[in-house]
């Protein structure tokens, strides 16, 4: 279902990336009391990207918390708040820095209801910008979600747009599983008509079909998502290109994906992570499973290249995947 | 209010009979290990360690939160979970706390205030953490206390949690067990002071050394604990210096330290007869009537042996349940590939 079809007939207003995420915490903050924020410089300087600008002075001190500079704490201290029936949001400013609440992430709060027995729902947001672009270097611009989308108790997901950051945050808060959201910081300043109905919430594990199209079925995460619905726009008339934002990574919508496939014979991946052992690994293997005999060519994938994010201009441009790379990987399968 | 009040005969008889029970679920676990139905289980036993996992529990109040350590059965006993549901969770079975799917290391029983004992050094310290801050936002009389070993003084996550913890003055107790030796490695190997709630300092909160083998010296640190949380006077660190009968595991052959020692300890300093002592001593207590409290307790602990004796054995499809509230459709899937 196209986005324009799924959200007809509700009211939207114009949103950036950045603001979708506000108002998404803002009102699960005003729908529950049991929600609250926390995080480093999330209240007083209104997170270090802003997403958290004026929520201090809305909800208090008590409720939009300024941490000390420990994740691990942060992420401890949110799964033991979920556990007691909170629903914390924790902000962790870059996901680089996940390593260090790592233990907590995925030793404790991914396996806790499992290894009661199911006794403990644990409610818990993970909310991490990520991404290059910057300038900012190798421990500033990565992206992480691949790494979490391994570890099952998890969910993940990745918004690439306004809507689907705004609808997946609002469920992520009101799911009764640990969900880490990825955000793209490069893709906080788009905007888009969202829906703003407080009851409005998109599922976590549902693909969206950005843009339809018969010849070629790109899934695109994050900021790859708008590059590559540029592409499409841009070989339109000699290519018709299919888009698709899959938004959460685990659970992973395959069926969408793969009656794209089943159609266009063709598939690219594009996902700002590292190609090895990833994202688009876990893709090429479930669409090789689910449409093997309709592809008409191998599965493409688009990433970083297997090594850090660099400083220069030149070296940060030359890693980081693009619409360029994605338009590549189209042409290579014609 | 206290689970048990030391200062009553009452509480004391009461504390004194939960620690008994404590060793007696733990001798039954390491003969049951040795022969019988935990031949399978990683256990880590607190032979030696009833008073600190007792005294801390019997100050807290029903509705308070504890998370324990590896060494965890204490804690779990001391803090009102069922013997016979522990005893089959040990043997895997259904009727386990955690349905089989914990086992020793993770015994949990959220509805009594037991968050998990936990596998990995120190943390449980964060988790708890949190756990106070619930109860703060709450705004109600609730705390939550952390026990941890020695050697969780070195992990880096517990001086996060207590830093946050004491910057936002949250309703907690870390307790320390320090029993000398951290895993296979004496306690003075891995660790610069002698008093480990010396490190409270750091975080301008009380930290209290107490005899570890007393549980009334236990109680009345946690207690106090417990008083200035409640007020909103922020968390305390406690150390109870205790001692450790058996090894790291049931296997451990123990290089660090020589048979005599931990006799003598047993001898001299045994949390159970020495209190026992103390209370007859004091009135509150026979001889007669210690016999059958052991007597009642070794009753008890038999039950729960029978109960997980008798108790089902998890059905192996079990093993795909409890991932998610809201479970994902990727478990199936997988369990059950197909070709197209």
């Amino acid at each position: 279902m196209s986005q324009d079809t799924q959200h007809r007939g509700q009211e939207t207003e114009e949103l950036t990336y950045r603001e979708a995420i506000h108002d998404a915490m803002v009102e699960e903050m005003e729908r529950d009391d049991d929600v609250f924020l926390m995080g480093e410089d999330v209240g007083g300087f209104g997170g270090v990207f802003g997403a958290s600008q004026g929520m201090l002075d809305q909800f208090g001190e008590e409720r939009v918390r300024d941490t000390p500079i420990s994740e691990a704490a942060l992420v401890g201290a949110g799964a033991g708040a979920a556990a007691k029936g909170k629903r914390p949001i924790v902000e962790i400013m870059f996901s680089d820095f996940v390593g260090i609440a790592a233990e907590q992430l995925l030793n404790q709060t991914a396996k806790m209801r499992y290894m009661f027995g199911g006794q403990a729902d644990v409610p818990l947001t993970v909310r991490m910008t990520e991404g290059g672009g910057t300038r900012s270097a190798a421990q500033h611009s990565g992206t992480m979600h691949t790494w979490l989308a391994h570890v099952p108790g998890l969910k993940v997901v990745a918004p690439g747009t306004p809507t689907a950051v705004k609808g997946l945050l609002k469920s992520a808060i009101r799911s009764n599983d640990p969900v880490a959201v990825f955000e793209n910081k490069m893709i906080y300043g788009q905007t888009e008509a969202v829906p703003t109905d407080p009851d409005f919430t998109l599922p976590l594990g549902e693909a969206s079909v950005e843009r339809e199209g018969e010849d070629v079925t790109v899934v695109a995460t994050q900021r790859l998502l708008g590059e590559s619905l540029s592409v499409a726009e841009d070989l339109d008339g000699d290519l018709s290109v299919e888009v698709i934002d899959p938004r959460s990574l685990y659970p992973l919508d395959t069926d969408t994906i793969a009656e794209s496939v089943r159609k266009t014979g063709r598939l690219v991946v594009a996902d700002e992570s590292w190609v090895s052992y990833g994202t688009h690994a876990e893709l090429v293997a479930r669409l090789s499973q689910e449409a093997f005999y309709d592809l008409d060519a191998p599965i493409q994938r688009v990433g970083v290249p297997d090594v850090h994010v660099p400083y220069a201009p030149e070296l940060e441009d030359e890693v980081l995947p693009d619409g360029e790379d994605v338009r590549d990987a189209v042409e290579r399968l014609f | 209010m206290v689970t048990f009040d030391l200062e009553t005969a009452d509480g004391r008889l009461d504390a004194l009979r939960r620690m008994q029970l404590v060793r007696e679920f733990e001798e039954t676990a390491s003969r049951l290990g040795a022969d019988g139905i935990l031949e399978f289980a990683t256990v880590h036993l607190c032979l030696g360690q009833e008073a600190t996992a007792v005294g801390a529990c019997a100050a807290l109040d029903d509705g308070d939160d504890i998370t324990g350590t590896h060494r965890g059965h204490g804690h779990a006993l001391a803090k009102g979970l069922d013997p016979e549901r522990m005893m089959a969770e040990l043997a895997g079975r259904r009727e386990g706390l955690c349905k089989g799917k914990g086992g020793s290391m993770h015994l949990a029983d959220t509805d009594k205030g037991m968050l998990g004992a936990n596998g990995v050094v120190g943390s449980g310290v964060p988790i708890t953490a949190g756990a106070a801050l619930a109860n703060h936002l709450d705004g109600g009389d609730n705390v939550s206390l952390a026990f941890i070993g020695d050697g969780a003084v070195a992990q880096g996550q517990v001086h996060e949690a207590l830093n946050l913890a004491a910057t936002w003055d949250l309703p907690l107790i870390v307790m320390i067990e320090n029993n000398g030796v951290g895993e296979f490695t004496l306690a003075d190997e891995q660790h610069n002071i002698e008093d480990l709630a010396d490190t409270a300092a750091a975080y301008g909160i009380p930290g209290v050394t107490v005899d570890g083998m007393d549980v009334e010296a236990v109680w009345e640190a946690v207690d106090e604990a417990r008083e200035r949380a409640v007020a909103g006077e922020g968390p305390t660190l406690v150390e109870g210096k205790t001692y450790r009968y058996h090894g790291h595991f049931e296997a451990d052959p123990e290089p660090y330290r020589e048979e005599s020692e931990v006799e003598e300890v047993r001898e001299n300093r045994d949390p159970i007869a020495t209190y026992r002592d103390r209370l007859i001593e004091r009135g509150d207590l026979t001889e007669e009537g210690f016999e059958e409290l052991v007597a009642d307790v070794e009753a008890e602990i038999e039950a729960a042996v029978e109960f997980a004796d008798a108790a089902e054995r998890p059905d192996p499809e079990a093993a795909y349940d409890d991932m998610y509230a809201d479970p994902v459709p990727e478990i199936d899937e997988l369990r059950n590939p197909t070709l197209l």
